[in-house]
């Protein structure tokens, strides 16, 4: 046992040293994880922090132009353009010079006098997501204009009003989804990569053959293979923990206990998915294409760009075996609801239940090579 | 017609090359492997795993009023395709079914909300799952219209027109009045099949042909380095136009979206993009020499901005000023800004001449530092 337990200790340090022992290779492990982080922390978001609007304010009155100060004073909506026809209207949206377009109607301070008026807006639907945003900000700066209106003239509020609040990320933020979220995915596609990489380069320079002749069993030479990428997998995901709270500034709210149990449980798993496209390929760019197939849907089909209940039901069902959804989710919870292990068990039975499969695997089809 | 003396050796050599590479293409795996299966698989999950959408929200609705208004409302929901409205009758019950994530929302309707919508100032409380903010500020403004709509229709059948407040706003979405999310999916899909062709692939191949010493053997041949490289182009520009046909048969069969602008602007714009991936595949190939190092700074450089800094997305003119600086420097912004519009809006020159020249520019800045790089020289 004991001695078992050396040989997988001087095959662990072995491993980190043929993966640590190159400056260059050190650097590719830590700084493309920390460097990717910084960059779609910053650019992967749905929030709208500067829309481009055109105006055709066809009333020229003292309230259209009041409504359009409410736009102008939020320092989210830009005017580009004060339009006067139409045809000016859908070149201003054609040319992407305005995500919307705002047209005051004549008669819209009569109307509004009246008791009802109507603004139209015009939204370049070409990602109809971001159109989506910048209409519903629109939508909120109209209604502001309402509420001090009604006030100002002594009418009754809308009859319902809905108090709405978020909870786990009051302000609604993007990045504080995207950033948890992306420690599962950035330390995934690598850990996944580099062990998938190491049996397979063995083999291609023929180093595989005398680890095969030296005391070490099947099982240890797994082991030897795991614990080094597991090891880089927890740094890797340390790294882009420590942006998220250092330079995000993003509340962590959870244990830190639970996180890591969290995490070592998927980078386990991670590593067994690894270690079976290992002992499949042949060749390094073998590994490299199998995990690279593999990652892509993992990545996609994950829950973090798009909600995995808008996803059809048999997708679903494949988001099962995926280890990067049950890590997104442990990680999401118990960074900004603080989930305690209780409440995560759902997303942590799978991770050890895919660990065990895949590790399974893998030490079967070792002991065939 | 007969061709001039120097010049038609040079095109021997060069349709030689290309036969020689297209035959090497055909038959290595890798090549079938992100050259049909990877673009396959993309499609697939695009098409059919991505969506925006927001359908069919699991909604706990707490009734603590059981008047007919209520009642009413909560009919308003139940009737909705956007929501999937499950009553409960306690406050903790409504939290649990959150914090266990079945449900995205908690709207609450108050034990004095009859008493207060007949005195015109009701409230009803919603609480939405942050977890995810894009999809919870979506269901915000869904809920916020779906009260809109009902007190609309309330006071339109008691007489009491209210309207829809002073100002009412109707906007419309141009280019997507379905508002269907895969409109920019599918676009944004072609760019990431073209970049995985173009770059991944070239960089993958043309790297190995450099670990393994098959390029320097090319070298000892008359062929001139430039040949070398318009061999090489060759094959994967056509599997590159191959990928693309795939996509916009995808698009328009499969997916059903719509193609407004003219198929010839499409393609040209493709092929320019392709060209530029093959580019940079090229340079980074051609430089580190290293099929690991080469694939995997494709990956980072090209593969990851397409999907993360292109616009594709993410809305560009939100990024900080820093990034968005960057992304300038990334071919994928000007394809994706050119796909969206000719797909989806038609061929409107003001957004497809600079996008189309600033590919153009790029392509000869890279043709010329391919060729710098690729001497006919031995490491």
């Amino acid at each position: 046992m004991l001695a078992s337990l050396l040989r997988i200790v001087a095959l662990t340090r072995k491993e980190l040293l043929a993966v640590l022992k190159d400056r260059r290779a050190r650097m590719s492990l830590l700084i493309p994880p920390i460097l990717q982080c910084l960059l779609f922390g910053y650019a992967a978001t749905y929030d709208l922090s500067h829309i481009p609007y055109a105006v055709l304010d066809r009333s020229h009155s003292t309230a259209s132009q009041d409504l359009l100060a409410r736009f102008d004073g939020t320092r989210l909506f830009e005017r580009v353009a004060n339009l006067s026809t139409q045809r000016q209207v859908r070149d201003s949206i054609d040319d992407r010079r305005a995500l919307l377009a705002i047209e005051i109607p004549a008669d819209f301070a009569r109307r509004l006098q009246a008791g009802g008026a109507d603004l139209q807006i015009i939204a370049d639907g070409r990602n109809s997501n971001t159109a989506g945003t910048a209409l519903g900000y629109a939508q909120s700066v109209v209604d502001d204009f309402n509420s001090d209106w009604r006030a100002d003239h002594g009418q009754a509020g809308p009859p319902v009003m809905v108090a709405a609040r978020a909870w786990y990320n009051p302000n609604l933020v993007t990045r504080w989804n995207m950033i948890p979220g992306l420690i599962g995915t950035l330390t995934m596609i690598q850990t996944l990569m580099l062990t998938a990489m190491s049996v397979a380069r063995e083999r291609e320079q023929g180093t595989f053959d005398q680890l095969l002749v030296t005391p070490f069993r099947p099982a240890e030479i797994m082991a030897g293979k795991a614990l080094p990428s597991m090891l880089v997998g927890i740094i890797q995901a340390t790294g882009v923990l420590l942006v998220a709270q250092v330079w995000f500034r993003i509340p962590f709210q959870g244990s830190f206990l639970t996180l890591y149990a969290g995490l070592t449980l998927f980078v386990l798993a991670a590593v067994g998915v690894g270690l079976v496209v290992s002992a499949l390929c042949q060749t390094m760019q073998q590994a490299m294409l199998f995990s690279f197939i593999l990652i892509m849907p993992f990545a996609l089909l994950s829950g973090l760009t798009t909600p995995i209940s808008n996803m059809p039901l048999s997708l679903q069902y494949f988001t099962f075996i995926n280890p990067l959804r049950y890590a997104i989710d442990i990680t999401q919870r118990v960074y900004l609801e603080g989930a305690g292990a209780g409440v995560l068990m759902p997303d942590l039975w799978p991770l050890a239940a895919i660990a065990a499969a895949t590790l399974a695997a893998a030490s079967w089809l070792f002991k065939r090579l | 017609m007969r061709l001039q003396g120097t010049l038609r050796p040079k095109l021997r050599r060069i349709l030689a090359l290309v036969r020689k590479e297209t035959r090497q293409m055909v038959r290595d795996p890798a090549t079938i492997a992100v050259g049909i299966v990877l673009p396959v698989i993309l499609i697939l999950l695009f098409g059919f795993g991505l969506s925006l959408d927001v359908r069919n929200v699991p909604l706990a609705v707490v009734m603590e009023d059981s008047s007919a208004p209520a009642g009413n409302l909560l009919a308003a929901f139940t009737l909705s395709s956007y929501f999937n409205p499950q009553v409960v009758y306690s406050p903790q019950a409504a939290e649990r079914l959150m914090m266990e994530g079945r449900v995205d929302g908690i709207l609450t309707i108050p034990s004095d909300f009859a008493r207060r919508y007949g005195a015109g100032n009701a409230r009803v409380q919603l609480v939405v799952h942050g977890s995810d903010a894009n999809r919870a500020r979506i269901i915000e403004s869904y809920v916020d219209g779906a009260v809109g709509a009902w007190s609309a229709r309330q006071s339109a059948d008691e007489g009491t027109s209210a309207g829809n407040g002073p100002v009412g706003v109707q906007s419309r979405l141009w280019f997507n009045s379905a508002n269907d999310s895969h409109y920019f999916l599918v676009p944004g899909l072609v760019v990431l099949v073209m970049t995985l062709i173009g770059a991944f692939l070239t960089a993958m191949v043309v790297a190995r042909e450099w670990e393994r010493g098959t390029f320097e053997a090319l070298f000892v041949t008359p062929v001139r380095s430039g040949e070398i490289l318009l061999g090489k182009t060759v094959p994967y520009f056509g599997l590159g136009v191959l990928g693309l046909l795939l996509c916009i048969v995808a698009a328009k069969f499969l997916f059903r979206v719509p193609i407004v602008g003219s198929l010839a602007v499409l393609v040209a714009g493709s092929m320019l993009y392709v060209l530029v991936a093959l580019g940079v595949g090229l340079l980074i190939s051609s430089y580190f020499k290293n099929q690991l190092v080469a694939s995997q700074l494709t990956m980072l450089a090209t593969f990851m901005p397409a999907l993360m800094l292109s616009g594709f997305l993410f809305d560009l003119r939100s990024m900080p000023a820093v990034i968005r600086a960057l992304t300038y420097l990334l071919p994928a912004r000007y394809y994706v800004a050119l796909l969206q519009t000719t797909f989806l809006a038609g061929d409107i020159w003001p957004v497809i001449l600079p996008n189309a020249a600033a590919l153009a520019v790029m392509l000869g800045l890279l043709g010329y530092a391919s060729r710098a790089v690729t001497h006919k020289r031995l490491g």
